[in-house]
């Protein structure tokens, strides 16, 4: 799993090789960080996202968890209380929810309860949302439940860029962080540019990306939905409607500026997530372009 | 004639006391202390414990302090200067003064919300501690973890979540061993959580990957309001571990939970793995304030505690009787705590609370400062980290 192996011929990396080797890179950076949860050991990941990890970092580093969730969530959250940097990987959020106590209560509040003095700086990450055919208790999205939570930074990548550079920042960052992942997109093979791949490439959280520039509608979207929105915008091209598609990148922050700037332009909005519409992201997204259009010189009457 | 002698044999006290020859206490004496029942373990801690005149009122203080400070914080609540939760660990003080004794500063503790007395002996001035249950700046979480959330070095609270700290300490244990640092991880709960499935996937976790974690449980016979026999179909604590040695141990003797933590330790250091004690010990107030107490126990159960078994009082005793120290030098200390605890209480009560632009720091650790929503989308709070 050398930094470059993994490029295809094509110069193309699919996303799983691309968290694949920014974990790799942070783990050889430094010693305290390490990899837990189910199958991440010996199976090379459920996913396959961890493939040869423990053969390079060993047992004491990559450590394979009986399934208890709860348990080892718990047992992730103390060791970064202790100060190690775990990265606590869920097979899929929908099992996080029987840990979700430890990543709220142990973790996201922690700082803030202690006036600064305990932090957590661990990574909670895996495969978020709809997948083929799993099932309801396999395809919740859990991007509104954990961006509804202060103390918690919630991410989630779209492209094999995003991937590294927000997993790199992530496992950086000395506080908890969702990484919220989308099976589908793991075979997914992008370009990545030249400083892309190098070793302190790190995306900032709370920027939005603008993939694709438009000026009638705008297309507010977060992990594979960038993709179908991306296939939208080439169909309605064609028909003479030119669509702004903005990859949020980051769920809290929420990057409400690089919205607001596209809602001004176009004056229309879609957003489009794989999360039920109540209470979701998109009805978050939804608020604030209203609120900002009230603005602090014209508060509602 | 008898008058003189008697002002003579008085004066001959004072004169000792002033002067506090050593040569007139016994420096270290030995006592027996209740057998350990063992699980799982061939031998159990030594029967017998020795303590020093330096130990002796080191722990006396200690407790008393204890004592002082949360008979102060009832005060307080009756007053309505403390509010929310406030959880007591009057009675129970032996616990904490005896872990404390046997681990060093470099160990680690983590308990649930019976907090007050394990903040004091991991390091934290009862004025820090006081001023936090009052919510003021002064506090050592500047007013805003509460009673529950205080926090120390090698300290991880105070965890309001019953049941959430068991697998925290394993992960702090972990710690200890990944970094091979040879240290342990005491980890706190009660009779009410060890009932919950997350502390037997931690014992699970703890004993596959040996980790140096010393499970405790403070069993004081009633999870709030529910007895031990109404809660549980094994009320052997010590035993639930399963294949996790235990030992169970008397609660109300600082000796005993001493020489038991000691054992502990030593187990987890020789990297045996885990091990699991029950500490059998009393709460004299109610779950927590809004709690009476005598609802689903009775008066009398407390009274008798109270005159046979009080930590503090058995330590006292054990020491006069020994002529390890003088009435008078506890009834000096008595004071001096006292004199601590009424200045703790004057801080506490009259240090401002915290700036309301205070209100969002501390959200992230090591972060820029960021801009926080307030009540309307135009009025907006900042967060310093």
């Amino acid at each position: 799993m050398a930094s470059l192996s993994c490029v295809l011929r094509s110069g193309r990396v699919t996303v799983r090789d691309a968290l694949n080797q920014a974990m790799d890179e942070e783990l050889e950076r430094d010693e305290r960080v390490f990899l837990l949860g189910e199958e991440v050991a010996q199976y090379d990941g459920a996913y396959k996202i961890s493939r040869g990890l423990w053969k390079k970092y060993g047992d004491a580093r990559i450590i394979d968890t009986p399934i208890t969730e709860m348990g080892f969530t718990g047992i992730a959250v103390g060791a970064a209380m202790a100060g190690l940097r775990p990265i606590c990987e869920f097979m899929t959020f929908n099992f996080s929810m029987q840990a979700i106590d430890q990543v709220i209560n142990s973790a996201a509040k922690t700082n803030y309860m202690s006036a600064g003095r305990q932090s957590v700086p661990i990574v909670f990450r895996g495969p978020n949302g709809a997948s083929a055919g799993v099932g309801a208790q396999h395809s919740q999205c859990f991007a509104a439940w954990y961006g509804h939570c202060p103390g918690l930074k919630v991410v989630s990548p779209w492209s094999a860029e995003d991937a590294r550079g927000l997993l790199k920042a992530a496992i950086r960052d000395d506080n908890p962080v969702v990484f919220l992942e989308n099976e589908l997109m793991y075979g997914v093979p992008f370009e990545m540019s030249e400083e892309s791949l190098s070793k302190d490439f790190t995306i900032p959280f709370g920027k939005a990306k603008v993939e694709r520039q438009g000026t009638h509608v705008t297309l507010v979207t977060h992990s594979r939905y960038v993709s179908f929105c991306l296939d939208a915008a080439a169909v309605l091209a064609k028909e003479g409607v030119e669509c702004e598609v903005v990859n949020l990148r980051s769920i809290r922050p929420l990057d409400v500026e690089t919205i607001e700037a596209s809602v001004m332009k176009t004056n229309h909005l879609v957003t489009v997530e794989g999360g039920w519409p109540q209470f979701g992201v998109g009805a978050e997204v939804c608020a604030r372009v209203m609120e900002g259009m009230m603005g602090p010189h014209r508060p509602p009457h | 004639m008898l008058n003189g002698m008697a002002t003579i044999f008085r004066n001959y006290k004072q004169a000792v006391v002033s002067s506090r020859a050593f040569a007139d206490f016994t420096p270290k004496a030995s006592f027996e202390i209740k057998k350990c029942d063992v699980h799982r373990l061939e031998e159990g801690p030594p029967g017998q414990a020795e303590l020093t005149r330096e130990q002796g009122l080191h722990y006396y203080r200690t407790m008393q302090t204890i004592r002082r400070m949360e008979l102060k914080a009832d005060q307080l609540y009756k007053q309505k200067i403390i509010r929310g939760f406030c959880h007591l660990y009057d009675g129970q003080e032996a616990c904490a003064m005896g872990i404390e004794a046997a681990i060093n500063p470099t160990d680690h503790v983590i308990t649930a919300y019976r907090a007050h007395g394990y903040t004091y002996t991991r390091g934290v001035p009862v004025k820090q501690i006081l001023a936090e249950l009052t919510g003021r700046k002064g506090g050592i979480a500047k007013g805003k973890g509460g009673s529950m959330h205080m926090y120390a070095p090698n300290f991880y609270g105070g965890n309001g979540i019953v049941g959430a700290q068991v697998p925290l300490g394993a992960g702090i244990a972990l710690a200890c061993k990944y970094l091979g640092n040879n240290q342990v991880c005491v980890t706190l709960y009660g009779d009410g959580a060890a009932n919950q499935g997350q502390i037997f996937e931690a014992y699970n976790m703890a004993a596959l990957w040996k980790l140096p974690c010393i499970f405790i449980c403070e069993n004081n016979k009633y999870g709030m309001g529910t007895s031990v026999e109404r809660s549980s179909a094994s009320t052997d604590y010590y035993r639930r571990g399963d294949y996790i040695p235990g030992l169970r141990v008397d609660g109300m003797d600082v000796l005993s939970v001493r020489e038991a933590t000691k054992f502990a330790a030593d187990h987890c250091r020789a990297g045996k793995g885990p091990i699991l004690m029950e500490l059998e010990t009393y709460r004299y107030h109610g779950h927590s304030m809004s709690d009476p107490g005598v609802s689903y126990r009775t008066r009398e159960e407390i009274q008798e505690v109270r005159s046979k078994s009080d930590p503090i009082s058995m330590l006292k005793d054990r020491m006069l009787s020994n002529k390890m120290a003088a009435m008078e030098e506890f009834k000096e200390m008595d004071s001096e705590i006292r004199k601590e605890i009424e200045e703790a209480a004057l801080f506490a009560t009259s240090d401002p609370e915290p700036p309301l632009d205070a209100l969002c720091d501390h959200i992230f650790h090591n972060d820029l400062p960021l801009e926080v929503r307030g009540t309307t989308p135009w009025s907006k709070l900042k967060s310093s980290s």
